[in-house]
């Protein structure tokens, strides 16, 4: 498979959030605001492209090799623990405007599951190096995109006139599933 | 007595689906059909119980520091075992829950009750509170798998419901129809506590 169509595939054909329903708990908790959509799933797309890099190696240079395939589920989760762990030192130490605006999302992302979701997608389709790294920015991309065109709507809906029990998550949901039913468009893409 | 409040907290007054809106990928993934729904909610369960019991044996030996990584940890053991046992009993479902197996790790109702309720209670309590939280996961996977297959395929558990080439909502079945099911759902369940809220005071 070609990068391109890797990349196409993870944002917008198989979109993790709206096709996979990976990552819904974000999805729906910060999907509030744009600027907080936005500032959410730039940080998700850093945190995944940086675990592609490392679930890869781990993958390849050590469990394999040493027959622990099995320690896959253990070994990932720690590392993306480690990786947020890692990104947040980093964003304080370097920049932190950056930091100060992506701060409260970085510890949400350990529990987000698109991320261990796509690390052991990217496994089983044993995907190379350079594949993995790009399959990791696609999807964070692609969750990003989800993330800020629901944050939109919502805003928008703001002053709408919603029916009382379905006002909250409720809409939010059907909302989801209008966007979930144009990204079906693309299904013909790749 | 404590115990029995314990378990239905789960069912419906904290329920992790309805109430809290915790846990929504799975909810949202596997309910194609009521079977997988079932499944992926005894799976759940079983993790839910044994690692809120493990976690609240262990809870005065783990640093406070490190708890977080530490549960992580007994929750990854618990889904892995899971992951395996179903590998090899159960192939044909393993392949239809496919990823959503080692995602219980991630499922915030497992981390969720752990650092809530097992950390800070008894190891039975903490028990049967998973038994309760897993059963009120499962239910609500249930019916949103039912509802779901006999909209979308016209069938209840793999028996048709309809003769052989009735037209049905093939919508259910697709992501769509996952989050349009379940935001009406929400709203019913707003309703009806409304309405309990109203009747109690």
């Amino acid at each position: 498979m070609s990068l391109f169509t890797i990349l196409i595939s993870a944002l917008l054909v198989n979109n993790f959030v709206l096709v996979r329903f990976l990552g819904i708990c974000p999805f729906m908790g910060v999907s509030k605001e744009v600027d907080s959509a936005i500032g959410m799933g730039l940080a998700t797309t850093f945190v995944m492209v940086v675990t592609a890099a490392a679930t890869w190696l781990i993958q390849w240079f050590i469990l394999e090799p040493l027959g622990l395939p099995f320690l896959q589920n253990m070994a990932f989760i720690l590392v993306i623990a480690a990786m947020v762990q890692l990104v947040e030192l980093f964003l304080h130490k370097t920049s932190p405007a950056l930091y100060r605006a992506m701060g409260i999302f970085l510890p949400l992302i350990t529990t987000n599951c698109a991320i261990l979701g796509f690390a052991i997608m990217g496994v089983q389709n044993s995907y190379s190096f350079i594949e993995t790294v790009i399959f990791g920015l696609g999807a964070g991309l692609g969750f990003t995109l989800a993330l800020v065109l629901m944050a939109g709507i919502r805003e928008d809906l703001r002053f709408a006139d919603i029916p009382k029990p379905l006002r909250g998550v409720g809409i939010a949901f059907i909302l989801a599933g209008l966007l979930s039913l144009a990204f079906g468009g693309f299904a013909g893409l790749v | 007595m404590v115990l029995w409040k314990d378990l239905i907290r789960g069912l419906w007054a904290e329920n992790p689906t309805f109430r809290l809106n915790i846990g929504l990928c799975p909810v949202l993934a596997v309910t194609t059909s009521a079977i997988n729904g079932v499944s992926m909610g005894v799976a759940t369960t079983f993790v839910l119980v044994c690692s809120s019991a493990l976690i609240s044996l262990l809870k005065r030996i783990i640093p406070d520091k490190v708890r977080i990584p530490a549960y992580i940890i007994v929750i990854a053991t618990f889904v892995t075992i899971v992951d395996l046992v179903m590998h090899a009993y159960l192939p044909d479902l393993h392949s239809v829950l496919g990823l959503f197996i080692p995602l219980i790790v991630v499922n915030c109702i497992v981390l969720g009750r752990a650092e809530a309720f097992a950390a800070k209670n008894s190891v039975v309590r903490s028990a049967v509170d998973g038994l309760g939280m897993g059963l009120g996961f499962t239910w609500a996977l249930t019916l949103l798998g039912s509802i779901r297959e006999i909209l979308g395929a016209g069938s209840f558990f793999g028996h048709a419901l309809v003769a052989e080439g009735t037209t049905t909502l093939g919508i259910m079945s697709l992501p769509p129809g996952a989050f349009i099911t379940l935001g009406i759902l929400m709203a019913v369940m707003n309703m009806v506590s409304a309405r309990q809220k109203r009747k109690v005071s």
